[in-house]
């Protein structure tokens, strides 16, 4: 079984010999280094509006008015959900498929996909700040954004599409050429997650077709709940694409920081094929308080929704057997002296494994939300910005930080600069993050709304009681805030000072499955095919409620500009 | 496929734990009628000022202790902009958007619910306690957004 091969370094034809840079650098490790600084740089700005945002609301700071609460929202909203992540994600598939199948295409497509990726990127940023788009990141109509907005959007999805077209053309190359032999599991992991990808963004797609000539003014008015439907078609595997991007991490990454192996690779295939499945048939979990839905329809979604945490208990699992069987072989034992044997003064290791003690409180509220009627307890409450934050901004940021602290040096051949202070940082982001979220949960259940600038409501009784949390809250947005900084010191920093590691770096290897693991069934590696089954089940998760939707008589709204 | 035999029992546990989840959140909906506020029910958002009976928001009593009350969301009020109601009476809301997106929320008394452009949303709640209820557009709304609430008073 030939699940891994090692990881690759400077390499690729004669790309090598006519680069400027003092250090010489592969074309297909350029592009996977640009993807990773774009997203660093994604990070950085978003931190900051994010951080502004949290000390206005909780009324620390005024901030002007070209920086009014709802610009900066929708910028910190856009740029972590759908760029920072959106970049990074691209950017270590096509390091995975890259390094673990030889590659015999240019890079030019890839770089394609990165650049219409950028340029969307752009526009949509321009929009946000000029305020012709603050609409937040759901940019729910009729709130109508200038189009600007809306084609940059659709420009970064469409950027992503060529990325992935790269890449499944490498994987089907090498898979023509190696007839009957497994595709390596990071390559595996990299093309299921980005069919599931293709399939998700087809529902925002079809949303910004509706969107764009709307507010081009060709058409009067918008069907809002079909464009609600759409959009969380869309939003909720959204998530599931930055979680299989961590979870690819998790997997075949982080063993190699503390000598352990993948505990099986059959498995580490279920779980990604399951949450190719089940991704995207669930989002009307996130409309459960929809008029115009029926119920039953809602509680199909919850069904299929607790039908995804499957993948997840598998991968908790197969993470602490990994731990487990790598500490015996050192001849440690107990759960405690298990934990207290990995590597925490490694970035590498320690940002994603905070990140993992963060996702078991994030899955637990996950579970809460779905919960269906318990949804109105909490549903648009502080509490969902607190479980959002617990999730892509502990797990899914913590492993992406700590694995650029990894590719970097791998992929430039640099030293890290200043890794303890690339370590207090991880540390420093966990602490900020639990605070941070704890805060919010807590305002969450006493009833404080998201979304919203100031929440004294004329100092009504029933608001005075969520003040206290979100001074908290906005303490733990500057000690990430004050993380984000170090972040950046670190990732610029082991490029500019340029140094060249004394030995081999091997910061960032894909582990081995271990040796005793059993043969892979063969339909495993079929994706077309389980492509095609998570079409399917998409279309008869949505069929209906969408069918009754464009049935019943629905009126159309025309767009507005309320800001 | 071997799976190993410690992960067999996790996952026993762990899909036992689901199948009890779903077996509760089912039992509350179809025994006791707790599913969200999934009212189906269309209406012409550009006429919302002329449509019985969101011509006349307001409440109404239909019953001993019961009301249902009609409101209007638009940027960035509530209208009727006060209710007062006795102790326990049972209210069950009307809520229809003329303009954008809205939420319709009375924290700590579980009524919550999305107002959409083109559809009603249903939603009641029996108050229990003496009071005045903060009622707040809970999604956003444009730029006045955090301005928009209204008041239930329990006498």
């Amino acid at each position: 079984m030939s699940s891994t091969t090692g990881p690759a370094r400077v390499h690729v034809g004669a790309a090598a010999a006519k680069k400027t840079l003092p250090l010489s650098i592969a074309a297909g490790n350029l592009l996977v280094l640009t993807h990773i600084y774009t997203a660093t740089l994604v990070l950085g700005i978003g931190a900051l509006f994010g951080m502004l945002q949290g000390l206005s609301r909780a009324n620390v700071i005024v901030m002007p008015p070209e920086f009014d609460y709802y610009r900066m929202l929708t910028a910190h909203g856009v740029l972590m959900a759908l760029v920072f992540t959106t970049f990074f994600i691209t950017g270590l598939f096509t390091y995975s498929v890259y390094t673990t199948m030889p590659r015999i295409r240019s890079t030019k497509l890839g770089w394609a996909g990165y650049l219409v990726m950028l340029l969307g990127t752009a526009m949509a940023t321009v929009a946000i700040l000029d305020g012709s788009a603050s609409v937040l990141y759901t940019f729910y109509a009729p709130l109508k954004a200038s189009p600007l907005f809306y084609f940059g959007a659709t420009f970064l999805i469409l950027g992503t599409w060529l990325v992935a077209l790269d890449l499944f053309l490498n994987v089907s190359i090498w898979k023509i050429a190696n007839r009957g032999e497994r595709v390596p599991l990071p390559a595996f992991m990299a093309t299921c997650t980005l069919i599931m990808w293709i399939i998700a963004t087809l529902g925002v797609v079809a949303e910004m077709a509706l969107l764009i000539p709307w507010s081009l003014g060709w058409t009067p008015g918008i069907d809002v709940s079909l464009t609600r439907m759409l959009f969380w078609y869309f939003g909720h595997p959204l998530v599931y694409f930055w979680i299989m991007g961590a979870y690819t991490i998790w997997y075949t990454v982080v063993p190699s920081t503390y000598g352990g192996k993948i505990f099986s690779d059959s498995l580490t295939r279920l779980a990604f094929i399951m949450l190719l499945l089940l991704s995207t048939p669930v989002g009307l979990h996130h409309l459960y308080l929809d008029p115009g839905i029926a119920a039953g329809w809602k509680w199909m979604h919850m069904l299929l929704t607790f039908g995804v945490v499957i993948p997840s208990f598998m991968t908790a699992f197969a993470i602490f057997a990994s731990f487990e069987q790598a500490a015996r072989k050192a001849g440690v034992t107990g759960f405690i002296g298990i934990i207290r044997w990995l590597p925490w003064k490694n970035p590498v290791f320690a940002g994603p494994a905070l990140g993992m003690i963060l996702f078991i409180f994030g899955g637990f509220g996950g579970i809460v939300n779905n919960s269906y009627s318990m949804d109105v307890l909490v549903h648009n409450t502080m509490w969902i910005v607190g479980h959002f934050h617990i999730t892509v901004g502990g797990p899914v940021a913590l492993t992406f930080i700590g694995a650029t602290y990894g590719l970097v040096p791998m992929l430039t051949g640099r030293k890290l600069f200043a890794p303890r202070l690339a370590l207090v940082q991880v540390y420093l982001w966990f602490i900020g993050m639990v605070i941070m979220s704890t805060a919010m949960h807590w305002a969450g259940l006493l009833g404080s709304p998201r979304r919203a600038s100031d929440v004294t409501y004329f100092g009504a009784q029933g608001a005075a009681t969520w003040h206290g949390q979100m001074v908290w809250a906005s303490a733990g947005g500057v000690i990430i805030a004050i993380s984000v900084l170090l972040f950046i010191i670190v990732a610029t920093g082991t490029f500019v000072a340029n140094e060249r590691a004394q030995d081999a770096p091997s910061s960032f290897a894909f582990a081995s499955t271990r040796a005793d693991a059993l043969a892979t069934p063969a339909a495993f590696d079929r994706l077309t095919r389980w492509g095609l089954v998570a079409i399917a089940l998409a279309l008869l998760a949505y069929a209906g409620p969408i069918t009754e939707q464009l049935t019943a008589h629905a009126y159309l709204a025309p767009g507005m500009r309320t800001w | 496929m071997h799976i190993h035999r410690a992960e067999r029992l996790w996952l026993i546990f762990g899909v036992s734990m689901l199948a009890v989840f779903i077996a509760v959140i089912t039992t509350a909906a179809v025994v006791d009628g707790f599913v969200p506020p999934s009212h189906v029910q269309s209406i012409d958002p550009t006429k919302v000022s002329q449509t019985p009976p969101f011509d006349h928001p307001g409440l109404r009593r239909v019953g001993p202790g019961a009301y249902e009350a009609y409101y209007v969301a638009r940027i960035f009020a509530f209208t009727p902009a006060t209710i007062t109601i006795p102790r326990n009476a049972h209210v069950t809301f009307f809520v229809t958007s003329a303009d954008v997106e809205h939420g319709f929320s009375i924290p700590e008394t579980g009524v919550n619910s999305a107002v959409t452009p083109g559809w009603v949303s249903e939603v009641s709640h029996t108050f229990t306690t003496r009071g005045t209820f903060l009622l707040i557009c809970n999604e956003y709304c444009g730029s006045g957004h955090q301005l928009m609430a209204a008041k239930v008073i329990v006498e």
